[in-house]
């Protein structure tokens, strides 16, 4: 947990970079940024679109959302599938696998559970649709916790 | 200028075939005037990953309520959006969308409400629109700017408030009658919110007393289309008792469901005076002191 005294530590490239893209674009241009980034899902590695089992249903999303958080040598590697008649929410999960690539489970960790209000998205999407991009992140959150307790 | 009704044989025997248009008879009357085709989704990106050619997007969350207070844009808000759509008055506006038109029909009564007089909805919205290979584009439609004219919404009509649900139960029980369009177990009190939507729980579960259970799904086919009359007559007159000349009120969870069956009840089976209580659960499953019931039966409205 990160000590609230100190000030806040600037965000891992990738997803300050992310928020940096949305932020400089006009609203309807955001639109489609995110609907790019939602193109730019990749799909699930085989190991788990076998295994839907190992997957973790987000329930807060409206649509079916599933996420699975590896942490392999203290890198985390997220992986998200949600159907194509859900671009919102694909383009949410996008956001956070491509933002997440590379970090440690700390820097996950330390992700501040704020960051999808931060996109400059919440007038084009709306409030209530940011929610499931927060749950995502919340539960990827949750998940590296289990996953590194010793 | 008003487009001219699909005369289709397939909504022969509905009370106001006027109120739908098939695939086919959109297909052939894109682009003519007088004609604006809407798309309505859940998902606010859909529109962008392809939609028909010429319709332009209202969005329920962004373009439909009101950012700060739960209620519906008013006059002036609803003139602005629509002049920037560029819809006239007198347009003929047919409305489609995504879960089998729940967010179209939602936007049909919401247009309603400011009664705009000829709003139509695609039978069988963009599911049917894919199944048929009919062709979506990608590029976003700008229309030139009109100048919808400020008309304040009535709500009197087709839209229930809370007391307006409490002043009904006051009504003798052989003239009213309550639909809910919710899942059983929404309905029975097993689970506060449906299954895909946890964000639209409540403090309390179950129906409003003498509700009958008629989820919204029983009157669509396969292919999302409205099933026919003879079959909505046996779901909603026969099995849920509906009457010509009761007074009606729809409701589910934040009125989007319950405004597709109020499309059903109003414009294919031709009952008067239909409201939608877009409150719906969401507001009476959290509201103190309502009366609720559990379990499978309707149950009686309390004594007061």
């Amino acid at each position: 947990m990160s000590d609230p005294s100190l000030p806040p530590a600037d965000l891992p490239p990738a997803l300050g970079g992310i928020r940096d893209e949305f932020l400089a674009l006009e609203q309807n241009e955001r639109l489609m940024l995110l609907l790019e980034f939602a193109n730019e899902l990749p799909e699930l590695p085989a190991e788990y679109a076998d295994h839907p089992d190992l997957l973790e249903r987000v329930e807060e999303c409206q649509s079916p959302v599933f996420i699975f958080v590896e942490v392999r040598d203290d890198v985390v590697h997220l992986h998200a599938t949600a159907p194509k008649e859900a671009p919102t929410t694909r383009g949410f999960a996008s956001i956070l696998v491509q933002g997440l690539a590379g970090l440690t489970a700390e820097q996950v960790l330390d992700v501040p559970d704020d960051y999808p209000l931060t996109l400059g998205l919440t007038e084009a999407v709306s409030p209530l649709r940011i929610r499931g991009m927060s749950a995502l992140l919340g539960r990827t959150k949750r998940q590296v916790r289990e996953k590194t307790a010793a | 200028m008003t487009v001219e009704t699909d005369a289709s044989p397939a909504f022969a025997g509905y009370a106001h075939p006027e109120r739908l248009v098939s695939t086919e008879w959109l297909a052939e009357n894109l682009g003519a005037p007088g004609l604006v085709v809407v798309e309505s989704d859940e998902d606010v990106l859909l529109y962008e990953t392809g939609h028909i050619e010429g319709a332009v997007k209202i969005d329920w969350h962004t373009d439909l309520n009101d950012p700060l207070v739960r209620d519906y844009l008013d006059g002036a808000g609803f003139a602005k959006l629509l002049s920037a759509k560029g819809i006239s008055r007198d347009d003929t506006v047919v409305i489609y969308g995504d879960k089998n038109n729940w967010w179209a029909a939602y936007a049909l009564w919401v247009f309603s409400l400011f009664g705009h007089e000829d709003v139509r909805l695609l039978d069988g919205g963009r599911a049917k629109w894919e199944a048929e290979g009919r062709a979506y584009v990608t590029e976003t439609t700008t229309r030139p700017a009109t100048e919808y004219p400020v008309v304040e919404r009535d709500d009197s009509k087709i839209r229930a408030y809370k007391d307006d649900v409490l002043a009904h139960l006051g009504l003798d029980e052989t003239k009213r009658a309550l639909v809910d369009v919710r899942s059983p177990e929404e309905y029975s009190g097993e689970r506060t919110t449906a299954p895909a939507y946890p964000e639209e729980g409540t403090l309390r579960a179950g129906h409003i007393p003498s509700a009958q259970s008629v989820p919204w799904a029983k009157a669509v086919a396969e292919d999302g289309t409205f099933k026919k009359t003879d079959e909505l007559d046996a779901i909603y007159r026969k099995g849920a008792g509906l009457k010509d000349g009761d007074s009606v009120i729809a409701y589910c969870r934040i009125g989007e469901r319950s405004s597709h069956t109020w499309f059903v009840l109003t414009h294919l089976l031709g009952f008067e005076g239909v409201r939608n209580y877009d409150g719906s659960w969401t507001e009476w499953g959290s509201a103190v002191r309502v009366p609720i019931v559990k379990g499978t039966e309707p149950g009686a409205v309390p004594a007061t």
